[in-house]
Formats: C-alpha cells, sequence, structure tokens
C-alpha cells in the first residue's frame, strides 16, 4: 500500500492481539444486571463513575451553564465564534484554581501558562512535539499507560525507553534504574530528552513519593533534560499522604524561576478526576514561554470546543461545588478501593498497596502457572473467557515481571463489582483451573501469543474498537 | 535553545510581520458602532454571523439538546463517558445526511466512511498525516487560505508546491499550470503525493469548474499514486446549490465506484462556515479508502469533538425542517450581501472576482498600486490599515502570484457596518491614492520588514514570540 504514509502502514506488525480479544469478548456479551447478568464485566475502562450525582445536581441548579447562557441572557453568538486558540480566559483561570485546590492551595498555577488541548491525549502528543525531534528518546518508568506507545511514539517519531521499575520494592523509581535506562538510550543511539512519569501512577495506583521525586528533579538538573509529569489522576488521591506534585518539590528545593524549572511541565485532564473524557478537557503546564508559545499555536489541532470550556468554566468556579466535590470524590474513590482490595484478600489474592487512582495493580503471581509472560496471557484468557472479567494484563503496559493486572474498581456499582469479586473467588478456589479453557479456544490462542508484546495496536482486519481510554 | 524541537522553533523567521500589524491594529483599535466609531473594521475574519437568529430560534424550540436531555430525560452520564473515536452515530448520520442534503441529494455519504475531527484544521493535518511522508509534496492551487502552511505542513513535513493560477483566466486551474506545478516539484526532488484543491475556494469565493475538476480527474487517473483531497468547507456558502459541483459527484457521475480512482479521492469538511460554528470544532474527514478511514479514525484521538457538542448537533441537524430552511436562508442571505460588497465597490470604481461562493470577495485593487510590485501592494494594504481603517487580507498572505488583489469578508458583521466600511474607502479613493503622499508615520523597522516581503515566496506560517501572538486562526 505505497499510497498511504508509513504511519499508516509501519504498524500492521506489533499488535497485541490478545489485548483486543478481552475488548473484543466483552462488546460481544457485555455485562447488565438485567438484560445479561452472566455477561462480562468490564473491569479494564478506567472510567470515574462515582460522582455523577454532584455533577448532575449542579447543572440542574445551574441551567445556564449548559443552555449557553449567561445571567439568563443567550451568549450563544458570542461561544458560537469563540475560537481563539488562547483559550476562554475564565476557563483557564478556573482550571488554575482547581489545579492549586487539589494541590491543597501549597503551589499557584498562573493561567498564563496553561495551554488547552483536546484531552490528555493530545497534551502528551503536543509536548512530544515541541520537545523532541524523531528519533529522540523519553524515559518512561514501567509499567506504564499502554496508550504512551501511540500518544508518545506514533506521530511524533519520539522513542521510549522504559526505567524498569520492579516489585521488590513497590515499583518505586530508583536511581540505579534512571541511569540504566538513560545508558540503554544511549546503546540504542537515542538522545534523551527528557523523562515522563504519571502521577499519581497508571496502572499502579500510587502517587509518586518524595524522594522519587527529589530523585527525578535532580536528574533531570544533571543531565539536562524536561521531565514531563502527567497529573492526570491528581485529583484521585484518596490515601492519608497528601498528593506531592511536581510542582510542590520545585517550590520546596527552591527552584521556581531557575532553568530547571523551565524544564518542568504539568499535563493535566478532567477526565479523571472528574469523569469527563467525552467532553475532551487537557492541559499542558509549562514555565517555559517558548514552549506555551509553541504548544498554544499547535493546539489549533485539538481545540476544546467553546460550548464546552464555558460550561465548565461556570462549574469550576464554582468553589462550593469544587471543594465539596473534592472531598467526596476522594471519599467515595478510597471506600470503593477498599472494597476490592478487601474483596480480592478473601479470594487470596493481593494488590499492591495504592492511594490514588481508579484501580488496583493486583498480585496474581501465585496464579500462574510458569513465571512467564505465556502464562499471564494463558491466565489472563481464563479470567476473560471463564470467569467474565475483563481486566489489563501487565505485559500490556510493559511490565517487567508476569502476573500483574490493573484492575478498574470505579466504572460500575457496588453491586457488579461485588459480583465481580464474586466469581473471581469462586475461580481461584476451583482446583482444575487448567481444564477450564476449551481446545479450540487455547489451540486458536496459542498462535497469538507472542514473547514481547507490543502496544500500539494497529490491525485494520479486526474490528477497531481501541480501549482509548486509560 | 536546543531543548526544544526544531518544529518548535524554526519558524522564527520567515515571518510575514505586515500580516500581523492588521491584526495588531485591530486589536489595539476595534471598531464598536457605539463605543468607537472610528476604530478598525475587521475585514479579514471568514465568518459567518448572518445566520445565528436560525440557530438560537431552533435552540430556544429544542431547550433539552444543549441541556444534555433526550426526551426529557438526563443522559449527562452517556455523554461524558462517550470517547469513542468512531464517533457518536446518530450525529455521523446526520452529518452525512447534511452533506448530501448540501449537494441537493446528487450524491450521498456513508456515516461510516466519515471521521470526526476537532475542526477542518485537524482534518487537514490528520489526512495530511495518512498520505504523505515528511518530505512529500502536495500541489495546492494559488492563491490558498494562508493556514494551509501551517496546517498541511508544519509538524507532518509534507512541502506544498504551488499550481500557479492567474487573473487572465479568473484564476481558474489550468492544465498547464498543473503539469508546471508537478514539474516544479520533480525539480525540487519532492515526491508528490496529491493535489488538494479548496471548493468553493478560499480566497476567491468561486466554486471550482466541472472543466477544473475533469483537468484534476484526468491527471489523477493518469498519476495513479496521487491523492485528491477536496476541502468543502465553504460548500453550503455557495448561493445556488446546483453550482456546487463537489469531486464525489464527478466519481458518482463517471461511474468510478469500482475503479481504484475511488480510493484515492477524499473530503474535508466542517460546520464552521456554512453553520458559523468555529468555535464548536467540528471537521470531518470523508473517504472512500477503509484503510485510510482506519487510520484517520485513531489519529482522531488527538482531537475528537466534544460528546456534549456532537449531541447538540446531532439534533440540530437531525431536524430537516431546520437545514432545509437553514440552507435556503443562509445562501440567499450571503448572496444578498455579497452583492452589496459588490455593488459597493464598483461605486468605488473597485472590480472583484465575480463570485458564487463563500464568505468574502476577491477584490482587484491593481489599479490602486503605485507601481506592479507586492512591496506596493504591502504600501496599500497598509494604508488601508492605518488609515482607511479596514483591516482585509492582502493577496500577497495568500500566496497570489500577482500584486493587488485582496480578500474582503462581508459575513461577518452587520449591514450598516458593512456599509460604512464602503464608505470609508469610496472616501479613500475619491481623495486620490499618490503613495508619495501618504506617509503613514512607518518607523524604520517597518521600512526594513517592507524589503522582506518583497520576496516572491512568502512564509505565511508566523511563530514571532515577541509579537503579541494573536494569530489569524480563522480562516
Amino acid at each position: 500500500m505505497k499510497q498511504l504514509s508509513t504511519k499508516v502502514t509501519s504498524n500492521g506488525h506489533g499488535q497485541d492481539s490478545s489485548y483486543f480479544l478481552g475488548w473484543e469478548e466483552y462488546e460481544k456479551n457485555p455485562y447488565d444486571e438485567i438484560k445479561n447478568p452472566n455477561g462480562m464485566i468490564q473491569m479494564g475502562l478506567a472510567e470515574n463513575q462515582l460522582c455523577f450525582d454532584l455533577i448532575e445536581s449542579w447543572l440542574a441548579k445551574n441551567p445556564d451553564a449548559a443552555s449557553l447562557k449567561r445571567n439568563g441572557q443567550s451568549i450563544f453568538k458570542e461561544l458560537a465564534l469563540f475560537q481563539d486558540y488562547h483559550g476562554m480566559p475564565e476557563f483557564k483561570k478556573a482550571m488554575a484554581e482547581f489545579m492549586e485546590e487539589i494541590r491543597g492551595n501549597r503551589v499557584t498555577f498562573n493561567p498564563k501558562k496553561i495551554v488547552l488541548a483536546a484531552g490528555s491525549t493530545s497534551a502528551n502528543e503536543t509536548l512530544m512535539f515541541c520537545l523532541a525531534e524523531p528519533g529522540d528518546a523519553f524515559l518512561l518508568p514501567t509499567p506504564y499507560y499502554p496508550g504512551f506507545d501511540r500518544d508518545l511514539k506514533w506521530r511524533t517519531g519520539a522513542e521510549i525507553v522504559p526505567i524498569h521499575c520492579s516489585s521488590s520494592n513497590g515499583f518505586q523509581i530508583t536511581e540505579s534504574a534512571l541511569q540504566q535506562a538513560y545508558q540503554q538510550a544511549h546503546k540504542l543511539g537515542l538522545k534523551v530528552k527528557g523523562v515522563l512519569v504519571t502521577n499519581p501512577s497508571n496502572p499502579l495506583g500510587t502517587a509518586l513519593t518524595r524522594r522519587e521525586l527529589n530523585l527525578l528533579v535532580d536528574f533531570i538538573t544533571s543531565k539536562n533534560i524536561h521531565l514531563i509529569s502527567d497529573e492526570i489522576y491528581s485529583g484521585t488521591m484518596f490515601g492519608f499522604e497528601q498528593f506531592i506534585s511536581v510542582m510542590d518539590v520545585l517550590k520546596d528545593k527552591k527552584l521556581e524561576n531557575t532553568d530547571v524549572s523551565k524544564r518542568v511541565h504539568v499535563v493535566y485532564s478532567l477526565s479523571k478526576d472528574l469523569g469527563l473524557p467525552g467532553f475532551r478537557v487537557g492541559a499542558i503546564y509549562s514555565n517555559d514561554d517558548m514552549i506555551v508559545s509553541a504548544a498554544t499555536k499547535m493546539s489549533s489541532f485539538g481545540l476544546v470546543s467553546s460550548q464546552t470550556q464555558y460550561l465548565l468554566s461556570a462549574l469550576l468556579s464554582d468553589k462550593k461545588f469544587t471543594s465539596q466535590y473534592l472531598e467526596e470524590n476522594q471519599k467515595r474513590l478510597k471506600s470503593r478501593q477498599k472494597r476490592l482490595v478487601s474483596g480480592l484478600e478473601s479470594a487470596g489474592i493481593t494488590c499492591l498497596r495504592s492511594n490514588a487512582g481508579l484501580f488496583c495493580w493486583v498480585d496474581m503471581r501465585h496464579l500462574l502457572d510458569t513465571n512467564t509472560f505465556e502464562a499471564e496471557l494463558d491466565l489472563w484468557k481464563k479470567i476473560v473467557y471463564n470467569v467474565k472479567l475483563n481486566i489489563s494484563p501487565g505485559s500490556s503496559c510493559h511490565c517487567t515481571e508476569p502476573g500483574w493486572f490493573r484492575v478498574c474498581f470505579a466504572n460500575m456499582s457496588e453491586d457488579t463489582l461485588d459480583l465481580a469479586l464474586k466469581r473471581l473467588k469462586t475461580f481461584v478456589e476451583s482446583t482444575d483451573c487448567g481444564r477450564m479453557i476449551s481446545r479450540s479456544s487455547h489451540e486458536r490462542l496459542k498462535s497469538l501469543r507472542k514473547k514481547t508484546v507490543s502496544n500500539w495496536v494497529f490491525r485494520v482486519s479486526w474490528s477497531d474498537r481501541v480501549p482509548d481510554e486509560r | 535553545m536546543d531543548l526544544l524541537s526544531r518544529t518548535a522553533t524554526c519558524n522564527s523567521h520567515g515571518q510575514e510581520s505586515s500580516y500581523f500589524l492588521g491584526w495588531e491594529e485591530y486589536e489595539k483599535n476595534p471598531y464598536d458602532v457605539v463605543k468607537n466609531p472610528h476604530g478598525i473594521i475587521q475585514m479579514g475574519l471568514a465568518e459567518n454571523q448572518l445566520c445565528f437568529d436560525l440557530l438560537e430560534s431552533w435552540l430556544i424550540q429544542n431547550p433539552d439538546a444543549a441541556s444534555f436531555k433526550r426526551d426529557g430525560q438526563s443522559i449527562f452520564r452517556e455523554l461524558a463517558l462517550f470517547q469513542d473515536y468512531h464517533g457518536l452515530s446518530s450525529f455521523k448520520n446526520a452529518l452525512a445526511d447534511f452533506m448530501s442534503e448540501i449537494r441537493q441529494n446528487r450524491v450521498s455519504f456513508d456515516s461510516n466512511n466519515l471521521v470526526l475531527t476537532a475542526g477542518a484544521t485537524s482534518a487537514n493535518e490528520t489526512l495530511m498525516f495518512c498520505l504523505a511522508n515528511p518530505g512529500d509534496a502536495f500541489l495546492l492551487p494559488t492563491p490558498y487560505y494562508p493556514g494551509f502552511d501551517r496546517d498541511l505542513k508544519w509538524r507532518t513535513g509534507v512541502e506544498i508546491v504551488p499550481i500557479q493560477c492567474s487573473s487572465s483566466n479568473g484564476f481558474r486551474i489550468t492544465k498547464l499550470a498543473l503539469e508546471e506545478a508537478y514539474e516544479q516539484a520533480k525539480k525540487l526532488n519532492l515526491n508528490v503525493k496529491g493535489v488538494l484543491i479548496t471548493n468553493p475556494s478560499n480566497p476567491l469565493g468561486t466554486t471550482t469548474t466541472q472543466a477544473e475538476l475533469n483537468i484534476l480527474f484526468e491527471f489523477i487517473s493518469k498519476n495513479k499514486n496521487i491523492h485528491l483531497v477536496s476541502d468543502e468547507i465553504y460548500s453550503g456558502t455557495a448561493f445556488s446549490s446546483s453550482e456546487f459541483i463537489s469531486v464525489m459527484e464527478i466519481l458518482k457521475n463517471n461511474q468510478l465506484e469500482n475503479n481504484e480512482v475511488f480510493n484515492r479521492v477524499h473530503i474535508v469538511y466542517s460546520l464552521s462556515k456554512d453553520l458559523g460554528l468555529p468555535g464548536f470544532r467540528v471537521g470531518a474527514i470523508y473517504s472512500n479508502d477503509k484503510d485510510v478511514i482506519s487510520a484517520a479514525t485513531k489519529m482522531s484521538s488527538f482531537g475528537l469533538v466534544s460528546s456534549q457538542t456532537q449531541y447538540l448537533l446531532s439534533s440540530l441537524l437531525s431536524d430537516k425542517k431546520f437545514t432545509k430552511n437553514y440552507l435556503r436562508e443562509n445562501q440567499s442571505r450571503l448572496k444578498s450581501r455579497q452583492r452589496m460588497l459588490v455593488t459597493g465597490l464598483e461605486a468605488i470604481g473597485i472590480g472583484c472576482l465575480k463570485s458564487n461562493a463563500g464568505l468574502f470577495c476577491w477584490v482587484d485593487m491593481r489599479h490602486l498600486l503605485s507601481s506592479k510590485t507586492f512591496e506596493a501592494e504591502m504600501d496599500l494594504w497598509k494604508k488601508i490599515v492605518y488609515e482607511v481603517k479596514l483591516n482585509i487580507s492582502p493577496g500577497s498572505s495568500c500566496h497570489c502570484e500577482e500584486p493587488g488583489w485582496f480578500r474582503a469578508c462581508f459575513a461577518n458583521m452587520s449591514e450598516e457596518t458593512l456599509k460604512l466600511a464602503l464608505k470609508r474607502l469610496k472616501k479613500f479613493v475619491d481623495n486620490g491614492i499618490l503613495p508619495r503622499s501618504c506617509q503613514v508615520g512607518e518607523s524604520q523597522s517597518l521600512k526594513s520588514s517592507r524589503k522582506k516581503t518583497t520576496m516572491t515566496t512568502v512564509s505565511n506560517w508566523v511563530f514571532r514570540l515577541s509579537f503579541h501572538d494573536r494569530d489569524a486562526e480563522e480562516r
């Protein structure tokens, strides 16, 4: 197909077809409490469905915001025409204040340094275009969000080199892992432009510790490279600890207004904290004026709908709402995570101790036949086909150790979660798991097993529904 | 600063600072009928402000659409969670029908072949990523929309080679010009991946003729590696629907559905001009090539349309009574407003290219130039900005090869404002234009920037950090 670009044609290989199978199976047979109680329960979707009632109640009390009115007057025309890539000032101000609130007002965000984007998918790609040349590399701690392979690399030509993290220390980033990744990049002839972390982490559900953050800031200082902190889950922190942003660390280390601070950038979005992935609201925050300027122009390729900017500027400007929402959101997430964790415990399954996020990083190593990714995929298929739960295998997140799975808890009702746990418990307690897979599906899937699982999926002949969501 | 990519830093030279001046001056001194009656009138913005009353009245009659309700029931949750890059099917169906309706149902569009994007800006860039590799070229007839230099080239690495069109035949695309552009690309060692036209044209305001379409189709039939992208963003602004011929019609009329060329013709659309909703960021790619659709769908992740907006507009466009009335009324008002501008200009002795579409006229001010040069065009433009206080777009910013042409928009202001603009222009012309007598108080820096603009190729992707970076986003 020489008529299309290599971007289109090159990824026909290297897909993770097994990952798709879970999605396909779910689509074919989705759980419904009434209509399909034996269907597959979706636990692979990092959505926050716990607080819609709060938002809906706000909308009912504030009808103007959605109806394109201000103080009862129609501002439809003004919004219809507003396409300024600088974004709506009231909205950026509200976003900046919301981000400050999430960080306990310990740091400030200047609205002028915010660049809006159509979701953090767009924000991350745009930052790559601004910071990296084709062939340059960013270092990312594993495990990481599978979408990064597409978002950071596909059209930009940038490369990802993993910083290997292991369960031996709770998957925390270590200095030696950082240095090793840096050396590895050099071995591959790649110029390292920066480090990208997700804080709190997807899929781990843990916030970076101060020690890790200090390590990262010291590292980028010494190497003269960038640090991108994707803080999309910052509002989902529910642990006893406070969320520490990279901005906190810059302040505490008295690095504000230094060259280093110009190389630290934050990515944010309302998709997880507010549960609004459909509205496509993302943001880049940078202290470097040139980056803000370039990213602003690039945002032309993914502006936020003015209709949506207006609605959300009204919502987020309501401080009574935001403070109540953040508190309630954390409470409900904490309670829901507890439910999953204790349910898993009663099935003899532990999780990485988490304090944030919409998922748990579940340890199923003891359920593997062998300590291999092949066995992980076998187990995963059993869970998909037999237990009828769609969860995400660690290999899809580039985890270096087999046996870990990401399980989401905030995208379903309590009852559904209880049912999922019940099914899993039954599965674990049954002794002969191996015989539960039918011979035919086993044969079919054998041919799809691969040792290294590449996650950017581009398989035209498959129904191309990709888990867009994190 | 090598800490930033070349993409981010490369365009700090090659700017067209004079183009910015018009915008800056407008921003400093915008016309307001009450608060600033002597301010600059914005005629450089291709916005359609003529039919908001129709949209607003529909919204009042259909409050559910904006309030996240369907039949009185809240669907907020459903929309908040909807991020499927295949798009809301009710919206794609309504959009496909709308596109067919604009073409008087002479062709129909399959919503499965439609990819939604955040505006045509995103659609065009995405198509380039799908069809071309860095260093490949697309041929574009001049004059063309300045934004293409950014949209098609910036992050994609694709090159644009112009198909030079001239006033001698109304700026129509000729076989000769097309072939010359192709040869030129070869000389520059560029692999031509396609031709991109805007139909109806920006800035010409004319629909592409059957003869031009025949030339283009002949060209791509002969050269089987070349795509044809037709940006039909202004399709609903053709004053008469029968005069607009879409590339899809050519495929149908020539029975090319089973010919491989069927997969090499793609359309870009948007609701920014026809419906006047640039703020809502609604664009689309239409293609018969399944691989292009598949890749573009995945790429649309980088610029999805807000589900809130998809839902509102799916309701609006599903209302056939509304769309029928809207399209007709829109055409009628645009035609009438264009007439006002054209006759007003005629009365001043200024002609326009005869247009039948768009939100602007391609105005012939060659006779007002002190010399037949782009330098003189810039001089005239500055006078019009600073003295006449009208912000119009100089032809050089659109890569026109002949100096003296300007794009003047007519649909982004009230009738009174348009009349005032014409009055000011008349006064200016009646007082005579003598370049010597009009010292616009230019500073030395402007004089030296004038030198840059005598370059025959003017780079329009502007990246000038020290300027207030308000870019002419709008077409």
